[in-house]
């Protein structure tokens, strides 16, 4: 006899339900959101008055940027930026 | 319906796809975080039980950390086994960040281990759903994962709802000769995963 029956298939099946789409589709857009990022380290780094407002009030500028300011994309952009 | 588009045999591996990934193909991108969300998804939820809020941090930051590390993977076959350490990692940090510390000391001590064991097996079964029909695909996912009823599916799928309890029994038999055959020998393969 299968180890197999409807029911240990089904428990199996449950186990792994989709993620919620917005979370699907925020990770697919780490490539391009890195991108943004890129841009906006590279212009702080030549614009010290950007520099200062990007430091000064980061989500704004993000927001303003088309970029969304979650925790993980706040974090990154400060690590950058204190490393520069 | 990308669930049911992404099953068929002609997709990439998963090394094919790290591969694309590596050289910046943004869609291949978008296709590895699609194969493995469910994946991270349950790490997270099951396995650690992370409330929902921390979960979707946990999510975007292992996805994050596979895009910055992707060139320090040794074997591009084996980015699942890869991606579950990123997000074990990642669940117990979050898990120390907080006052849970006696979860994490019972996760640590065994159970995580048993959870992901069997995320293993349901990652097999869910390998070989992807090798049988289309219809079947739908109708077992409709209602094993989305949790959708027998009006919902009949109303979606065209079919009266007096049909899908028969249809589930057929197409999990269908599931089982496969898992037990090809399928179950895929699943114990982590670098043949073609699901997502």
């Amino acid at each position: 006899m299968s180890a197999y029956d409807e029911e240990r298939l089904a428990e199996l099946l449950r186990a792994l339900p989709p993620a919620p789409r917005a979370w699907v589709t925020a990770a697919q857009e780490i490539p391009p959101v890195r991108g943004r990022l890129d841009e906006l380290v590279a212009r702080a780094e030549a614009d010290a008055r950007y520099r200062e407002q990007l430091i000064a009030d980061l989500e704004r500028v993000l927001e303003a940027e088309g970029v969304e300011p979650n925790p993980i994309v706040l974090d990154a952009l400060r690590e950058r930026l204190a490393g520069e | 319906m990308r669930f049911y588009e992404s099953v068929s045999s002609d997709l990439p591996t998963d090394a094919e796809l790290v591969a694309r990934c590596r050289s910046g193909d943004q869609d291949a991108w978008r296709e590895l975080v699609e194969r493995f969300s469910r994946y991270v998804y349950a790490i997270a939820v099951q396995v650690y039980r992370l409330p929902e809020a921390d979960a979707e941090d946990v999510f975007q930051e292992v996805f994050t950390r596979v895009y910055e590390r992707l060139g320090q993977l040794r074997d591009d076959g084996a980015v699942r086994p890869w991606i579950a350490q990123l997000a074990r990692r990642c669940c117990v940090d979050r898990l120390r960040q907080g006052t849970r510390v006696e979860l994490t000391e019972e996760l640590e001590a065994g159970e995580a281990e048993d959870s992901l064991d069997r995320l293993e097996e349901a990652w097999g079964v869910r390998e070989a759903l992807g090798h049988l029909s289309q219809p079947c695909q739908e109708v077992l996912d409709r209602f094993f994962t989305r949790d959708e009823s027998y009006r919902t599916i009949g109303a979606a799928l065209e079919i009266p709802p007096g049909t899908i309890a028969s249809r589930i029994s057929r197409c999990l038999a269908q599931l089982r000769d496969r898992y037990e055959g090809e399928g179950r020998i895929q699943a114990r393969t982590p670098s043949g995963g073609r699901i997502r």
